[in-house]
């Protein structure tokens, strides 16, 4: 069926054909005719936010948790350029999103015309891909495209760039069924040579380790029960990426917890001494690396990847896979099984005796003692108060992130939300919105820094304005503490510019706002502060006055290996060379 | 000159070379890159180029194909294995790249550059020039009294040596296209 209409309208009439059900956007002159389309029908929920990085952000935190791309629509200019860093966080952590950007009519690009911006010359580095439409008759097919390129292959965020008279011309409309089909269509199934090498591997390894990262859950639910049937069976231990937890449960009697520079030890310790390592979903990331040329240096390398890219980039691959994680893993559990499910268990017997050994150094041990909350405290008694509910985690970016990946359990893929590329303090906020707009009854929690979460706190209005009951749990120790931590350890204690002088009341914010707040100081009134935050109906601001120097241990200093972790305070000062302090 | 151990079977579906074999020593590649011919494209080529930090020697573009839309993109490019390995894959990622082909490795190829070359000379040296320019096969497009312009085609390293020897003769400017190169054989 082929219709005219305006361009504006089939924006609307595209976004409803490929079952978008909520948009975040903020209005402007470049997409007023969108607008005036999206107030004349029902079907699709717009979400007002108050800054358009925080529409980035929700309509992330909203794909994270559904597996559905996020859907963004601002204006021309300004609208556009405060997208550019949700894009990019979007980028790196491959998230699908599409968004939708206004812009001056054809007729006036290039003439420096009021709030006109390159968009697409701006977001080209930042995007999957984008376009710029200059015809009403394009218009629709190219939206198609745009969910195709943003959900095929290694998801990602497309941007599509409309000029305000091609809003407003009419042309004809080409559902999605209709559009020719795109080139561009990635690989999903493993090379099975290569997998039966893989297998072969698995077979014979002596200390084996999974090593998974944000490629199984965005693969789907059916990737991360693939992966528990193949760890449980196997009997391997696993470990996994910041952006992988969740995928395989951690209460699995094959979990180590998160590894890398803030992780587990035991975690580390494996990586370092295995002798088979199986990268599913990850891409070596220098957080998970550390030091290249010491990186895991007995271990054979498998890595399975849909990006080819990503495969050879920073660590060779003795056994590369190109391919989506469920289809890979699928392939490898039949062809394991019809060789007859064999693994060398004498060996993995002893390897996890030694995994065990290294468990007893109990890493993320820390004393709770006096009158002062210690974080990781905070972050323990939230996780025993809210265990089993129908929980959803975001989180800023710093020390109370790291923190949450440690204390906080994830029993299921796509409940924790947060910025690990990029690294964008203000993700938190947005995205906790954007998660509750996606699960209206669940619990929704943003574990926040004081500093992290005032980048986006404006989106608070937004939270009471669609009645969104996000709890903002904020980890206060009035210092911007990850920044604080390198500095002692890396720059003399000098503390430049580290602390947050002159903070808000969060209470007196909270009220502004028209949600809740509530301080908490002691230790012993913590476990009732939970609970009236989880109790109350409604969005609430918890100010958590912690204790303000603790440093986020286990930590590997930049240009270390694997085996020389920090466990404490007592061996970090002055433990970085000066190779290491001049890396990020 | 392969340093790229390609499996065979193992990576029939894509350009690159999944196992690698990585030296350090820098090599010069040519690669043939088929894109949609859509507005932009070529930005994010050379973007993702100067974004990543890799080099391009020369770099042509035009369409070849003109009812499908497509251009072709010559790239001459210099990196270690892994960093070529590393530029394909990448190219490989922009989603209106339709094909990558390494024409250095996928077996020989035919490159060609075409050069004009301005030669302001008098008396003895005219003579001079011409005669080198038909040793060369180059032709004089345009005459002056008192310039040539030579148009020469060839590997680089032909128009490289001709222009070393224009030099004294009075080469006054050069115009390069950078190179186009094909593969050899029926397809």
């Amino acid at each position: 069926m082929t219709r005219q209409m305006t361009g504006a309208k089939m924006v609307v009439q595209a976004l409803k054909d490929q079952g978008v059900e909520v948009v975040f956007g903020y209005p402007g002159g470049a997409v007023l005719p969108i607008y005036d389309e999206i107030f004349q029908q029902n079907d699709i929920k717009h979400i007002l936010v108050r800054h358009e990085q925080g529409a980035v952000h929700a309509a992330e935190g909203y794909a994270r948790s559904t597996g559905k791309p996020g859907v963004v629509l601002v204006t021309s200019g300004p609208g556009a350029t405060n997208a550019v860093t949700g894009l990019t966080d979007a980028l790196l952590d491959s998230i699908p999103l599409v968004v939708l950007s206004g812009q001056v009519p054809t007729f006036m690009i290039g003439s420096d015309a009021f709030q006109e911006a390159d968009t697409v010359g701006i977001t080209r580095p930042c995007t999957k891909h984008n376009w710029l439409v200059k015809d009403t008759d394009k218009l629709s097919e190219t939206i198609h495209q745009g969910f195709h390129v943003a959900t095929k292959g290694r998801p990602g965020p497309v941007l599509i760039d409309i000029p305000k008279d091609v809003q407003f011309a009419s042309g004809t409309y080409t559902a999605p069924k209709q559009i020719k089909i795109s080139h561009y269509q990635p690989q999903v199934k493993g090379d099975l040579d290569m997998i039966n090498e893989l297998v072969d591997a698995l077979e014979k390894a002596k200390r084996p380790v999974f090593y998974t990262g944000g490629g199984v859950i965005n693969s789907g639910p059916a990737a991360s029960q693939l992966l528990r049937e193949l760890v449980d069976a196997t009997g391997f231990p696993i470990t996994s990426t910041l952006m992988g937890l969740g995928a395989y449960p951690a209460s699995g009697k094959g979990w180590l917890g998160m590894l890398g520079m803030h992780g587990l030890y035991e975690a580390n310790m494996a990586m370092h001494d295995c002798d088979l390592m199986i990268n599913i979903g990850a891409r070596f990331d220098d957080r998970i690396t550390g030091r290249l040329d010491a990186f895991s240096p007995k271990s054979k390398k498998a890595h399975i990847d849909i990006d080819p890219s990503s495969i050879n980039k920073v660590v060779p691959a003795d056994i590369p896979i190109v391919g989506d994680v469920g289809h890979v893993l699928e392939d490898i559990l039949k062809v394991w099984k019809a060789r007859g499910r064999k693994t060398n268990q004498e060996a993995l017997a002893k390897w996890w005796k030694q995994i065990d050994g290294w468990k007893q150094i109990n890493c993320l041990a820390y004393k709770q003692e006096g009158a002062t909350i210690k974080p990781q405290y905070a972050l323990q008694r939230l996780e025993a108060l809210t265990k089993g509910m129908d929980r959803y985690i975001t989180t800023e970016v710093g020390q109370h992130q790291m923190w949450a990946a440690q204390y906080l359990g994830f029993e299921d893929p796509n409940r924790w939300m947060t910025s690990g590329g990029l690294g964008t303090m203000g993700y938190g906020v947005p995205a906790s919105v954007g998660v509750q707009i996606a699960h209206p009854d669940a619990l929704v929690i943003n574990v926040a820094g004081e500093a992290s979460w005032l980048m986006n706190m404006q989106e608070m209005g937004t939270a009471v304005q669609y009645r969104a009951p996000v709890k903002q749990f904020i980890l206060n120790n009035e210092r911007l503490g990850m920044v604080r931590q390198w500095q002692q350890l890396l720059h003399g204690e000098r503390y430049s510019q580290s602390w947050s002088e002159a903070l808000p009341d969060f209470v007196k914010l909270a009220e502004a706002f028209g949600c809740k707040g509530i301080l908490c100081k002691d230790p012993k009134d913590l476990d009732d502060a939970i609970m009236e935050m989880l109790n109350y109906d409604g969005p609430v601001i918890f100010d958590c006055l912690v204790e303000k120097h603790e440093n986020c241990f286990p930590m590997i200093p930049s240009g270390a290996p694997h085996n020389e972790m920090l466990l404490g305070d007592a061996n970090a000062t002055n433990a970085i060379g000066a190779t290491g302090a001049v890396l990020v | 000159m392969s340093p790229l151990n390609i499996k065979k079977g193992s990576s029939k579906h894509s350009a690159y070379a999944l196992r690698p074999n990585f030296s350090d020593v820098e090599e010069t590649h040519t690669l043939a890159v088929l894109v949609d011919n859509e507005a932009g494209v070529l930005a994010r080529v050379i973007g993702l180029f100067s974004g990543r930090g890799y080099n391009i020697e020369s770099l042509t573009v035009a369409e070849v194909d003109h009812e499908g839309h497509l251009s072709r993109i010559t790239i001459v490019t210099t990196g270690t294995p892994q960093v070529i390995n590393q530029i394909k894959a990448q190219l490989g990622r922009i989603v209106p790249v339709h094909e990558v082909h390494d024409l250095t490795v996928e077996g020989p190829a035919v490159q060609r550059e075409l050069a004009l070359l301005k030669v302001a000379c008098q008396g003895e040296k005219r003579v001079e020039a011409l005669r080198l320019a038909d040793i060369f096969r180059a032709k004089a497009v345009d005459s002056t009294l008192t310039s040539f312009i030579f148009e020469i085609t060839g590997t680089p390293e032909k128009i490289d040596a001709f222009a070393d020897l224009m030099r004294p003769l009075g080469l006054a400017e050069i115009a390069r296209t950078g190179v186009a190169a094909l593969s050899r054989g029926a397809s």
